[in-house]
């Protein structure tokens, strides 16, 4: 009895440590797809690795010694014993596994629900796998599914519409305030990975010139390169008020680098166009007083950590949403997988010709009124024979192909002939 | 005709039912229902003003009833136009429910027969009253962006967002498009002034009357004057500017409606219960 069977590890069950060690690079994954479809209990092999998690999909006829050879497959090209990752494994079979897929396809598996990287991962260790010509009939669909249901959780639920990152959830606040952040300009003030990630997502966002002061000019000039913005000096964060929309600071000073006075003097300089302050230090360097003046917005490192809060809350709510929509998936893949077998298909075949023969032969008599009952029942048994005749030959045929190893390739080409899966 | 305002009524009141619907579930396709069935009512609208018009041969202008008519029409043809050029979707749940009250004030308000007055087929009196009507259809637009505005600046401010947040647009749009309202508002009301003192001049031989409408409307224009003067010239904007619209749309409300009940007046025969 053939079965898909899903071996791998994650961020949950193994360590970085073992997942390190497991983890395939670009180039291993083609030489290991070949060398685990070498054991004759792997018929079909997609596998696909990324920083959180390693999972091996296979389809089988043994699940045990399939299991085992992974095992030992895995042990084999990364040369680590069995036993230093065996109790990371998690094994799914049948259904479960067709779930696990989907749920790691759409993201809900993920360490951070709802990213959207995974998908892309998937679909290149798809395409190698296509490539090498290890995956066929069965996981060429499962992935196929894994797709849509992804595409769909994406659609249908709120799965991933608000930033979950500090710098994100800044820029998200931004476009809040100014729509478009095009031609806006911002000024960085300090260094550190979260500011420096925020000036990043501006620039994605087309944002204007980036002006970058440090209490050292040659720091400040050195970054503003690595933006292509400009820098200044310490003193003339005051005069730059008038160009900037949007300030990042990230300073180690003890004390306010801007204050409420600065900013009350600015304003009307500025036309009191909006002035949104992203303050990711500790202690603060932006005067707090500063968002009760009017047009003036100031959201500190806490401020930010509570939309980040609420946003992941979001995620959560809707993926159980998006855990519905798997569910469904499962259920149409089982019925889909199970027909994959002789009978049934040979069965719904034969009904999908009597229809049509039934229909035909009910038409073709009603223009026919004077023809007698005699006449009429020449006819059926014709119609009857006539599919009977048609039937025979791909009958046998599917029946036969069992005994040959390639019988679900065979199946799947014939339904897809008949179109029976509509 | 009267059927023809009912199906008007009808379409505005599920457009609103819609509105509301897409505040809360924030699907695409009811916000696009809306905006089709706010549409289709404006058609039926339209057709009705017209056949009254043709019926007593001059703008349907004369009482309450019929201004109220008028007033809608023009707020959801605004609604519609601005709908074209700016992305608000959400703007329809103050369109919406605002031409849905002011068409069903109108069914109830009792309808005086007509009389015909020989003076009420002036061209100019008909740009006059129909400038006017855009002018504060335009407003009433601005007054719904200042409400939003308000309410968005609010959630970005205390920092508590919570459920306006994530279902209004940001603030610059908001803001603009406010603004762009003001413009045409004040456009529209200073041509349905203009066109008014020559009317004025040609039937009662004098530009200004000291009628009480004319007064607070003369209140509410310099408001508004004032208002366009402050954000070009010292770049008042934002929540000041969002604030008085509010303010700017009560002056006309009152100017529209409350002058006709508490004061009198030649305007007052127009709206008079």
């Amino acid at each position: 009895m053939l079965e898909i069977v899903l071996l791998g590890l994650n961020h949950k069950t193994a360590p970085v440590e073992v997942r390190e060690c497991l983890a395939f690079s670009r180039d291993d994954i083609s030489a290991g797809l070949r060398a685990l479809t070498q054991y004759r209990s792997v018929s079909e092999a997609i596998l696909f690795s990324t920083c959180n998690r390693v999972e091996l999909i296979m389809t089988t006829e043994d699940f045990d010694l399939a299991v085992e050879d992974a095992k030992k497959f895995l042990s084999e090209t990364r040369r680590i014993p069995i036993s230093d990752f065996n109790d990371c494994l998690y094994v799914y079979r049948g259904d479960e596994a067709v779930r696990h897929i989907f749920r790691v396809g759409a993201s809900l598996d993920s360490m951070m629900v709802g990213e959207p990287q995974i998908l892309g991962q998937i679909k290149t260790a798809f395409q190698t796998a296509a490539a090498q010509k290890t995956s066929g009939v069965i996981l060429n669909r499962l992935l196929h599914k894994t797709f849509f249901v992804a595409k769909r959780v994406r659609t249908e639920t709120a799965i991933g519409d608000h930033a979950v990152s500090i710098s994100y959830a800044a820029i998200e606040l931004a476009r809040k305030i100014f729509g478009d952040l095009k031609e806006k300009q911002a000024m960085l003030i300090g260094a550190g990975e979260m500011a420096e990630l925020a000036v990043e997502h501006l620039m994605r966002h087309q944002a204007g010139c980036i002006h970058v002061v440090n209490r050292t000019f040659e720091r400040a000039l050195e970054m503003a390169s690595h933006f292509n913005g400009k820098a200044i000096r310490f003193e003339e964060i005051e005069d730059c008020l008038q160009q900037v929309d949007i300030i990042i600071s990230s300073t180690g000073s003890p004390n306010y680098v801007i204050t409420r006075d600065q900013i009350k003097k600015a304003i009307r300089s500025r036309r009191q166009r909006p002035l949104f302050f992203i303050d990711i230090a500790v202690p603060r360097d932006i005067d707090p007083g500063i968002n009760r003046l009017p047009n003036c917005y100031v959201y500190d490192i806490d401020d930010l950590k509570g939309v980040v809060e609420d946003n992941i809350e979001d995620r959560q709510k809707e993926a159980v949403k998006g855990e519905t929509i798997v569910d469904e998936a499962v259920i149409r893949f089982r019925d889909w997988f199970k027909s994959l077998d002789v009978v049934p298909t040979l069965l719904q075949l034969r009904n999908k010709m009597d229809v049509i023969a039934a229909a035909e032969t009910r038409k073709t008599l009603q223009s026919l009124p004077h023809l007698s009952e005699e006449d009429q029942r020449a006819i059926q048994r014709m119609t009857r024979a006539l599919v009977n005749k048609i039937m025979h030959d791909p009958t046998l045929f599917l029946k036969r192909s069992g005994v040959r190893g390639n019988k679900r390739t065979y199946l799947d080409i014939a339904r897809k002939l008949f179109n029976i899966d509509e | 005709m009267e059927l023809l305002l009912i199906i008007t009524v009808l379409c505005y009141l599920i457009s609103s039912g819609i509105y509301v619907a897409f505040l809360f579930f924030q699907k695409e396709a009811l916000h696009k229902w809306g905006f089709y069935l706010l549409a289709g009512g404006f058609i039926f609208h339209t057709v009705a003003i017209i056949a009254t018009a043709v019926r007593i041969g001059s703008l349907p202008a004369h009482n309450l009833h019929q201004n109220l008519i008028l007033a809608a029409w023009a707020v959801v043809g605004v609604f519609l136009l601005f709908r074209l050029r700016y992305n608000l979707k959400i703007l329809g749940i103050f369109a919406a429910p605002l031409a849905s009250a002011a068409m069903i004030a109108a069914m109830i308000a009792p309808r005086e027969p007509v009389q015909m007055q020989q003076i009420f087929n002036s061209f100019w009196l008909v740009l006059h009253v129909i400038s006017i009507f855009i002018g504060e259809a335009a407003f009433a637009l601005a007054c719904g962006l200042g409400i939003f505005y308000i309410l968005q600046e609010n959630a970005i401010k205390t920092k508590r967002r919570g459920f306006f947040f994530k279902r209004l647009p940001n603030l610059e749009l908001l803001d603009a498009s406010g603004y762009a309202c003001l413009v045409v508002g004040f456009s529209m009301l200073t041509l349905g002034f203009i066109t008014g003192f020559v009317y004025a001049q040609l039937v009662w031989g004098r530009l200004w009357s000291w009628d009480p409408k004319e007064v607070w409307s003369g209140i509410t224009w310099l408001l508004y004057a004032a208002m366009l003067h402050g954000r070009l010239a010292i770049g008042w904007r934002g929540r000041k500017a969002a604030v008085m619209a509010i303010i700017g749309f009560a002056f006309l409300l009152f100017t529209f409606l409350g002058v006709n009940f508490l004061l009198q007046g030649h305007h007052g025969d127009f709206t008079r219960w």
